[in-house]
């Protein structure tokens, strides 16, 4: 009977989870995102790519603009970041590792302490840590920062003034953040180290101070040291990619900074942790 | 109205555009001027005028390199911008300077002076006295010197037009492209600034004397009507030639009666 209302209920094709346009929508978003996806990494390694060659190709030019704008990021992203960092490591270090001192010790394995510390420590909490303090502190202003830029027309402007924008934003920022983390992973890997320790000296542990450090130098070997230093300096450089991709790379609204922050920090997050990913397969086949 | 260019002074070529296509904002997809046959010669002082909208941005942008054309043949001081290296290209680039409409795009997070000095401190890498010196004769003939120190966002928009013109003299560049300079000017500032680039015209002792060639893209052709020694129009996407002075006042064009009688609004964007 024709009731005259108006029919609010989906096509039966449409509402159906099992009919075969259900699968095909789903088909097309799964798609959609796999096709978004590669983009982002075509023009993130794009970037990065452009970025190298100015950096082999400009490096010592126009120092006089160039090195003291690398030495306010590093400033920036690296001295400015030590109360922080010297205040996560005294917390990690009292919660996590003089906990870990002192189980090891009631179960008597305060043997094992030097290379648990160095595994946990040295390779992964240090790198990530230092890296994602760096990325909420400078990497999200970056994006907001050039992302402005872009949408008032200042890229356009360095430009106009045959000024390489890549040169002038992207290269201190990059060398700037592998720096900082670089540093700021060396200074909270002491701090946690030592905390941790204090901790659990004040819990009686029964390890000596000579013997602690003497079970992290033997557990430690060239290849942290090595590993270390690239990991870090691998953060800086992901972390500046993508932030200065998701500020510069397209033409931006004001309105669409807030957004690109988001999408950076997440891209950022998500490279660093698939690189951490790398970086303990590297270990694993040492 | 002549789509051709016919009215090219003595001097040798500065830029020259033969049958030039210009993008929409630097798009390759759409065209927003098509068909310019364009010859500016040293010395000469062209003002463009066109509606809101009309791509005089995009072919001040396209002039000043910018922006690569979509087809047609750029040459910048005689040579073709497409056969150029890059180097080359950049050196020529250097010879014109751009001041951008609506505040002339600063940098926000510079002062006035370093606004100033950074193309100097950046291409010729010239230690702080030097570029100093040069950054504040620029300041002192733009009536600048008291903001020196301030960042653009603490001064208004006239002012920040001016520092915009400062900055792209500091190169001491043969030709300028200024991009409706007085949006956003009162009556004083305005007499100013066509005073000011008379005098760049006719040879100001901050280029040591040599004229200097201009090109002013406007939407209200009023304060430029007995400044420019040529004239232009953009329309339907053409650029059509006016002439000189005389044939601004006799042409029956509607547009360009529209344009010496139309009061647009204070700071409104050009296009």
């Amino acid at each position: 009977m024709e009731t005259g209302g108006v029919n609010t209920s989906l096509p039966k094709s449409e509402a159906d989870p099992v009919s075969p346009s259900w699968w095909l929508r789903q088909l097309d978003a799964i798609g959609g995102h796999i096709i978004h996806f590669v983009r982002t990494v075509e023009g993130l390694v794009a970037f990065a790519l452009i970025t190298l060659g100015v950096a082999f190709t400009k490096f010592n030019a126009s120092a006089r603009v160039i090195h003291p704008l690398l030495r306010a990021q590093i400033y920036r992203a690296g001295l400015r970041l030590l109360p922080m960092t010297s205040f996560l490591a005294c917390a990690l270090g009292l919660v996590i590792i003089g906990q870990m001192v002192a189980l090891l010790t009631r179960v008597g394995a305060q043997n094992f302490a030097g290379t648990v510390m160095v595994t946990v420590v040295v390779r992964e909490l240090g790198p990530l840590v230092a890296a994602l303090l760096v990325l909420a502190r400078a990497g999200a202003a970056y994006v907001i920062e050039l992302g402005t830029a872009r949408a008032l027309g200042e890229v356009e402007a360095l430009e106009a003034l045959c000024i390489d924008p890549i040169h002038y934003l992207v290269l201190p920022r990059v060398i700037g953040l592998a720096l900082a983390i670089f540093s700021l992973t060396v200074y909270f890997i002491l701090v946690a180290l030592l905390s941790g320790y204090l901790f659990a000296f004040v819990q009686d542990v029964p390890l000596l101070p000579g013997d602690y450090f003497k079970q992290l130098a033997v557990a430690l070997t060239w290849e942290d040291f090595a590993l270390l230093a690239f990991k870090t300096c691998s953060f800086g450089v992901v972390i500046a990619v993508v932030t200065c991709y998701q500020g510069l790379a397209q033409p931006l609204q004001i309105e669409e900074v807030s957004g690109a922050t988001t999408r950076a920090v997440v891209q950022s997050v998500v490279a660093c942790v698939l690189l951490d990913v790398l970086f303990i397969v590297v270990y694993l086949v040492m | 109205m002549n789509e051709n260019v016919s009215l090219a002074g003595v001097g040798g070529p500065v830029i020259e555009l033969v049958n030039v296509s210009v993008g929409a904002g630097g798009r390759p997809d759409s065209a927003a001027l098509e068909g310019i046959n364009w010859r500016i010669s040293a010395g000469d002082y062209w003002v463009v005028g066109g509606l809101p909208g009309s791509g005089k941005s995009d072919l001040l942008a396209t002039m000043a390199g910018l922006y690569r054309p979509l087809s047609g043949t750029l040459k910048v001081f005689g040579s073709d911008v497409a056969e150029l290296s890059e180097d080359d290209f950049m050196a020529a680039r250097l010879r014109i300077g751009l001041v951008f409409e609506s505040g002339g795009r600063l940098f926000n997070q510079l002062s006035v002076a370093e606004n100033v000095a950074l193309p100097l401190r950046y291409h010729r890498s010239q230690p702080g006295v030097e570029a100093s010196e040069r950054v504040k004769a620029i300041l002192d003939a733009t009536g600048l010197t008291p903001w020196a120190e301030s960042t653009g966002g603490r001064i208004n928009l006239a002012r920040r037009q001016r520092v915009a013109l400062a900055r792209s003299l500091a190169m001491s560049p043969e030709a300028l492209l200024l991009d409706n300079p007085l949006g956003g000017s009162g009556l004083q500032e305005a007499r100013w600034w066509r005073d000011f680039l008379a005098q760049l015209a006719g040879g100001h002792e901050l280029l040591r004397g040599c004229p200097m060639t201009l090109v002013v893209a406007c939407h209200d052709l009023r304060p430029w009507a007995d400044q420019g020694k040529q004239f232009a129009l953009l329309k339907q996407k053409r650029w059509l030639a006016v002439g000189g002075r005389a044939e601004l006042t006799c042409s029956d064009e509607p547009l360009l009666h529209e344009l010496l009688a139309t009061e647009f609004g204070v700071g409104q964007p050009g296009g």
